[in-house]
């Protein structure tokens, strides 16, 4: 048996078959060239304000990105990302403020955490067999959990957050740039580029592809040999740790973090509703989904600090943003229930 | 030399007995069929066999190891690989990639398992469908997929359930053709079916079972012919 299928084998070795060249995924690699270049090259002739917006854009996608790894290829729905945004944010805060370290090394520091913590909440999980809805729930109730504990941490400052002190020089090491530099445009353009290029890595390599067969069925992948928790756990760190990531750069672009900015149910939401906007289980459905949602939450927040007259009862109130996302999610759904690159991909095939 | 040794199997599902104290030798190179109706808990000694469910009570050994309450991917690893009667293909993914899954135990570059899992594809004939998605095939390649998947690991032990149900006859022949070669290349198979006569051509030896206990084991014809199992699951037709 072994020898009929190792002659086999050799045969089609042999042949250099054509039909094992899997072009996807250098078009892929292409495509993030490409895209990274334009990306790199519109802040040049971009306002602050459009900055401004372009930034909140590029931290969606990154969050996105990162929920797209352990909810789209990994399966595993998780309606709690705040839980490890916030633990990027807080880390990042805490060790820049009160410690001076380089943000660089915090949001490393930050990654690895929110790592732990991701494993550990799906280990708990899965151990306990919660799927579907339930592991949803349950990574939901941790976030929330995250949350009251941060306010009330003395050493988080609790309900006050911390304020990133402004330092009277400039530098790369401590990521601090003259008001307007387009460098805080092109750090996490880096960050994105670098989550996009690792997720096409991902997504073929034996892990990634466990991970997916995981997804599409567990039984079958465990009568194949594959240890389904590893895997599972292997995404959910990347996930968590790129969310994280996010999470520190937000700190550092803000110059301030809050219990609500990172742990809030909120955050959770943003992670989500790009990813399941632009179609959940892509590559490019988390950015097509990000340049949807960022420009749209920039125009809500500017709308309800400066409503126009007839919006004028909109002054003050909050959770505007999340009733959009809500409509907008009830679209998507009707409509493109693989979200818009998932649709498009498919209409495009056939 | 004795690749498979169960020892007293049981298992009960809260009050119901699914099976009830399965004693079986099966011997290195065997094809051993697994014949009895609806219900006789078939497929439950499978899943018990192969780490799906742990067992009640009894034990199983494979190749000289104690493998009883292992998980099914460790057992899987160890060469001991089932089918499923009801086809879990990996639907996002092409055929080509359903049978790279398995392929990855040996080879840890994807390239290397998919010229593997390719060679393992023409084995099973299967080549037409290499790159389309696995959801899209019909029955038919569904059971080879099945067939391709399990192979691609290398097996020792092949345990196969129902592979040619849902086949219509013209496609039978060649799936028991390519099941013959397979025995005949040495892999030791156990295989669940309903279609005697496909059971009959390529069995050495029958195991009968009824309501979770074996009724029946020994060389096909002799068993067949044996009273009990006429009444018990063939009816008074056959005889």
């Amino acid at each position: 048996m072994t020898d009929m299928v190792d002659k086999q084998v050799h045969s089609a070795a042999d042949r250099d078959d054509p039909r094992l060249k899997d072009r996807s995924r250098s078009r892929a690699y292409l495509a993030l060239l490409v895209v990274a270049v334009v990306l790199a090259l519109l802040p040049l002739g971009m306002s602050d304000r459009v900055e401004t917006i372009a930034v909140r854009t590029l931290i969606f996608a990154i969050m996105a990105v990162a929920w797209n790894l352990m909810s789209g290829y990994g399966g595993l729905f998780s309606f709690g990302h705040a839980a490890f945004f916030g633990i990027g944010a807080y880390t990042d805060a805490y060790l820049v403020v009160d410690h001076s370290v380089s943000p660089w090394i915090a949001m490393i520091v930050g990654a690895l955490l929110a790592a732990a913590a991701g494993g550990a909440i799906a280990f708990l999980c899965l151990r306990y067999r919660l799927a579907g809805a339930y592991f949803a729930l349950a990574t939901f109730a941790f976030a929330m959990m995250f949350l009251l504990v941060v306010q009330n941490l003395e050493i988080l400052h609790k309900t006050e957050g911390f304020n990133l002190p402004i330092l009277p020089t400039y530098s790369w090491k401590m990521m601090q740039f003259a008001q307007g530099s387009r460098n805080y445009y092109w750090i996490p353009l880096g960050i994105l580029v670098v989550a996009l290029a690792g997720t096409i890595a991902f997504v073929g390599s034996r892990a990634g592809q466990y991970a997916q067969a995981i997804r599409d069925d567990e039984v079958a992948a465990a009568s194949l040999g594959i240890n389904a928790l590893r895997y599972r756990l292997v995404t959910v760190a990347l996930s968590c740790g790129l969310t994280a990531v996010a999470g520190a750069y937000y700190t550092q672009y803000y110059f301030f973090v809050g219990p609500d900015q990172g742990f809030g149910s909120g955050v959770s939401i943003e992670a989500m509703i790009p990813a399941v906007i632009g179609g959940i289980g892509t590559v490019w459905g988390p950015v097509i989904g990000a340049l949807v949602v960022g420009p749209l939450a920039e125009g809500i927040t500017s709308i309800l600090r400066n409503p126009p007259q007839v919006l004028s009862f909109l002054q003050g109130l909050t959770g505007l943003d999340v009733a959009v996302y809500a409509v907008l999610l009830i679209v998507i759904v009707l409509f493109m229930p693989k979200g818009i690159y998932g649709t498009l991909r498919d209409r495009w095939r056939k | 030399m004795t690749i498979l040794e169960v020892k007293g199997l049981v298992k009960s599902f809260s009050g119901l007995t699914a099976v009830n104290d399965i004693n079986l030798e099966v011997r290195e190179h065997e094809f051993l069929g697994i014949v009895g109706p609806n219900g006789a808990g078939k497929t439950t000694l499978f899943s018990l066999l192969s780490g799906q469910l742990p067992p009640s009570a009894g034990k199983v050994v494979f190749e000289g190891r104690d493998i009883t309450g292992w998980s099914a991917n460790k057992v899987a690893a160890t060469g001991l690989v089932r089918t499923f009667q009801l086809m879990r293909p990996f639907e996002s993914m092409s055929v080509l990639d359903n049978v790279a899954i398995a392929s990855h135990a040996r080879h840890r570059s994807r390239r290397a398992a998919r010229r593997h899992a390719l060679g393992v594809i023409e084995r099973v004939q299967l080549e037409r469908y290499v790159n389309s998605l696995s959801g899209s095939l019909p029955t038919a390649g569904l059971k080879r997929l099945e067939l391709a998947r399990a192979l691609a690991l290398e097996p020792r032990l092949l345990l196969l359930d129902e592979v040619l149900a849902g086949l219509v006859p013209a496609e039978r022949a060649p799936m028991i053709e390519l099941l013959r070669e397979l025995h005949t290349d040495g892999v030791t198979v156990m295989l669940i079916e309903h279609i005697m006569t496909a059971v009959l051509a390529l069995s050495e030896r029958l195991l009968v079972m009824h309501e979770g206990a074996q009724l029946a084991l020994g060389e096909p014809r002799a068993v067949v012919d044996d009273p009990v199992v006429i009444e018990a699951y063939l009816g008074e037709d056959y005889a």
